[in-house]
């Protein structure tokens, strides 16, 4: 690691401009664009558009839940419908979809100095199946019989039988045809993702001095393309199920007094498959926004990242333990039983290179020059929520006291706590942090820190009083608690609290995306690099890069991702690809 | 400044809400204060970890905040610094999972003395089967199911000739004496869960699943479903009554003398 291999396939650094094959009309340009940029912001606005429609449904069962009885279109069928689109929406049309999709191909060809994606064509078809797999799924809720409202677990045998909404309608079949279709268009921009970071990397760029953004990615999307098969091979036996009458996960059972002709199937079989896909999609969601957070705050407290290679090292040994952990969602499930000790050990060893990168955060801040800025703002709010979130999962990974919390609102708080809200907060820093690139104008200041505080302190205080409800017994996926011996009416008065928080915290999210489209033309203009940032992003000789990023020449890269406030520097950072004097870092990391 | 106060904030809030919201656990009606124990050894430890991070990036947001002139200090690493930390961390969560794996080891060991009986779930309802006077619980399949046999107890089975079948009703059980529930569905998945017996398992169709309590006092608590099973999910609701051991007597030979009522004919 001593000498700088120069890594470097694609076109060379002095290949003349014309073998770009650049656009020429508005259609391949904007449309059928080729462009890993174009493809980000068109990722990024579907994911967001399915976000918003996922809010309302949030807030429609918050509705339910805070107020029953209330509204009366919300019955338990469509109840379960809304939880069951709101989860599966947000866990993988949003927050992958967002992060890989959308900052993977914005960040990656930029942060390591590519003119663009390996496969720029099969880039372009990976979101255009993804927007198939969205409109297939929001189909469902003009189908016949609805959305499936088997719950974003899908397990069987309900999610495929007629007590359950959808179950022998539309809803089901929809929603795997779905999620086939989205892991087709996943695997394309995947092996986009970990093949440019592999091979497509600019001169000097040596795998350790690339900045932990990427490495999250990098981490994430070779996991995803490991996890996600399992998924798929789940959907195709739950189809044949359902519309072939074969019995993958269907035993002898008898259905509203009527025997089915099926027998030989287990439904745990499904539930190991889902959960080896869905315990490492916690970490797709959560590795991408780990990156991300740490160079917001490396950046905001002009403050090298503490413990750089540590944190490249937990974030492997996070994305590999997180394969053998899966069965850590089925304690209770009437597996056997001693599968327990195994699962409780490596859940609990995960903890620890989890906790090693809350200590380097932390200790980035220390002795650090930190400036709030917005984006700033949303990465304490994330170290705080993820901290939180963090910290409930060793309650729930710790087997036998998963026992008394498992399926009840506990789960759900700490669920939201630790993989939405908190990679939201950093999918915001990371929006107010690069679109001064994206666009060459900043967001709006105000409006953003009013979007912070009312969304940090707001989802704080609808997920931490959460827990409590669960500590005590409620349920989660009931339309109504109705009468429990157990519960007291103030925890009914908890709960219209919640809703009414979810309600306003929703509410700021317009003033969000009222502030995407303002911005655009009456936002401060940025500059290139107005956060005065080392990465290779901030150095391009355009804002907003055209196609091809570079110009003629890709940049050659000297140093690591964090040469901030070096002492004897001029200024308080040093660009990737500014050459001169190798710090000390700068030795030991290339 | 109004950063690092209302992380200050955040953090006493959270403790001061835990130590004084009304919002507690149920008080527990079986052997399994262990589990409680493990919660409240990991609510001290998680606490204080949380507690100490967010104190700390107070500190920090306060005293490192941006002031002209103020430089960052350049530290990449500091080995020593990242191993003992590690290292704490590691005994942190050894303090969290050895106990707990202690408990999980009861938790699945049933006591040879515990009473073997039957929780069936369909939708949405709960029905239960006790051993008669033989103690033994017969044979059950699922495909045995018809309208005069909603379980599907086996007629074959000498041992099920005595079972004493309970249909949507109350289950009794009798304080102080440890009881094997065995957990089935006909249909889908469903899951026992009792608050007070900080006791919960799915019922998987296809399989027997299996859990362990002793009540340890007397009254009546509440049967929920904690698995999604279905739109009707949330009102499958049931009973355990517990009860001294001579009242739970009488019970059971009431149910008993139903039963064999409902079985004898077809097993002439």
């Amino acid at each position: 690691m001593t000498d700088v291999p120069f890594v470097h396939v694609g076109p060379s650094a002095e290949s003349d401009d014309v073998e770009l094959y650049h656009p020429h009309s508005w259609v391949t340009k904007y449309v059928f664009s080729q462009d890993a940029k174009i493809i980000a912001v068109q990722y990024s606005l579907t994911a967001l558009s399915v976000g918003l429609i996922a809010l309302v449904l949030s807030w429609l069962m918050r509705l339910q839940l805070g107020f029953p009885g209330v509204f009366s279109f919300i019955d338990a069928n469509a109840y379960y419908q809304f939880i069951t689109m709101h989860g599966m929406m947000m866990v993988v049309y949003v927050l992958t979809a967002l992060f890989l999709g959308g900052f993977g191909n914005y960040l990656i060809p930029l942060m390591v100095g590519a003119r663009d994606m390996v496969f720029p064509y099969v880039n372009m078809l990976s979101f255009w199946v993804y927007l198939l797999a969205v409109l297939i799924l929001v189909a469902s809720f003009f189908a016949p019989g609805g959305p499936t409202g088997a719950g974003w677990t899908l397990y069987p045998p309900q999610a495929i039988l007629s007590g359950t909404p959808g179950g022998q309608d539309w809803g089901i079949i929809l929603m795997l045809v779905s999620l086939m279709v989205f892991i087709i268009g996943f695997t394309m921009g995947g092996l986009n993702y970990v093949v440019t970071v592999l091979q497509a990397r600019a001169r000097g760029m040596t795998l350790m001095r690339m900045p932990l953004t990427v490495w999250g990615i990098f981490t994430a999307s070779f996991m995803a393309l490991l996890a996600f098969p399992a998924l798929f091979v789940g959907a195709v036996m739950m189809l044949f199920d359902r519309a072939l009458g074969t019995s993958f996960f269907l035993p002898a059972i008898v259905e509203m007094g009527q025997p089915l002709e099926r027998s030989g199937g287990s439904p745990l079989l499904f539930q190991h498959l889902f959960w080896f896909f869905g315990h490492p999609e916690v970490y797709i969601v959560a590795l991408p926004a780990f990156g991300i957070v740490s160079d917001l705050i490396s950046t905001h407290a002009r403050r090298n990242i503490f413990g750089y290679r540590m944190m490249v090292w937990a974030l492997l040994a996070i994305g590999a333990l997180s394969f053998v952990v899966w069965a850590h969602h089925m304690y209770v499930s009437g597996m056997n039983p001693y599968f327990g000790f195994f699962f409780a050990t490596t859940t609990l060893i995960i903890a620890i290179p989890t906790a090693i990168k809350v200590y380097n955060w932390i200790l980035t801040l220390w002795r650090g020059d930190i400036h709030l800025n917005v984006p700033m703002l949303f990465a304490l709010a994330f170290i705080v929520t993820f901290l939180n979130g963090g910290l409930t999962g060793l309650f729930l990974g710790n087997v036998v006291v998963d026992v008394p919390l498992s399926d009840t609102m506990f789960v759900v708080a700490h669920f939201h706590m630790v993989m939405g809200v908190a990679p939201i907060l950093v999918i915001f820093g990371a929006i107010y942090h690069w679109y001064p690139k994206m666009t060459g104008r900043m967001l709006d200041d105000t409006l953003g820190k009013i979007h912070f505080w009312v969304t940090f302190l707001g989802a704080y205080a609808i997920f931490f009083p959460m827990h409590y409800l669960g500590l005590m017994g409620v349920p989660r996926r009931y339309h109504e608690i109705g009468e429990m011996a157990f519960v007291p009416a103030s925890a009914h008065s908890l709960n219209a609290f919640i809703t009414i928080a979810a309600l306003v915290v929703g509410a700021t999210q317009l003033l969000f995306v009222f502030n995407l489209f303002w911005s655009l033309r009456h936002g401060r203009p940025s500059g290139g690099n107005p956060w005065r940032a080392t990465t290779l992003e901030w150095q391009t000789p355009e804002t907003p890069p055209p196609h091809g990023n570079w110009g003629k020449e890709t940049p050659v890269v000297y140093r690591w991702a964090y040469d901030y406030s070096v002492p004897g520097a001029p200024e308080d950072f040093i660009p990737q690809n500014q050459p001169g004097t190798q710090t000390m870092a700068g030795t030991a990391h290339g | 400044m109004a950063v690092a106060l209302i992380l200050v904030l955040v953090a006493i809030g959270s403790v001061a809400f835990h130590l004084w919201s009304p919002w507690w656990w149920t008080p527990i009606a079986s052997n399994w204060a262990y589990i409680d124990s493990t919660i409240i050894i990991t609510f001290w430890i998680t606490g204080a970890v949380f507690v100490a991070v967010v104190l700390f990036m107070a500190y920090c947001v306060y005293r490192f905040r941006h002031r002209p002139g103020l430089q960052a200090t350049y530290e990449p690493e500091n080995r020593r610094l990242e191993w003992w930390l590690t290292v704490v961390t590691g005994v942190g969560v050894a303090a969290m999972l050895t106990p707990g794996l202690f408990v999980w080891r009861q938790f699945i060991t049933v006591p040879e003395d515990a009473t073997t009986i039957e929780i069936m779930g369909q939708q949405w309802q709960w029905s239960f089967r006790l051993p008669g006077p033989d103690g033994k619980l017969g044979i059950s399949d699922t495909r045995l199911i018809s309208p005069e046999n909603s379980l599907g107890v086996s007629r074959d089975d000498p041992n099920a000739l005595d079972d004493i079948v309970v249909e949507g009703g109350e289950l009794h059980l009798p304080v102080g004496k440890p009881v094997k529930a065995l957990l089935r569905s006909v249909d889908v998945i469903h899951d026992f869960y009792v608050p007070e017996m900080r006791a919960k398992m799915d019922l998987v169709p296809g399989q027997v699943s299996y859990i362990w309590f002793t009540p340890t006092r007397t009254g009546t608590f509440e049967i929920l479903c904690a698995e999604l099973c279905g739109v009707g999910h949330s009102m499958m609701r049931g009973t355990v009554v517990v009860q001294e051991q001579s009242e739970y007597q009488a019970w059971l030979e009431d149910q008993a003398s139903r039963s064999f009522a409902r079985l004898a004919p077809a097993a002439q």
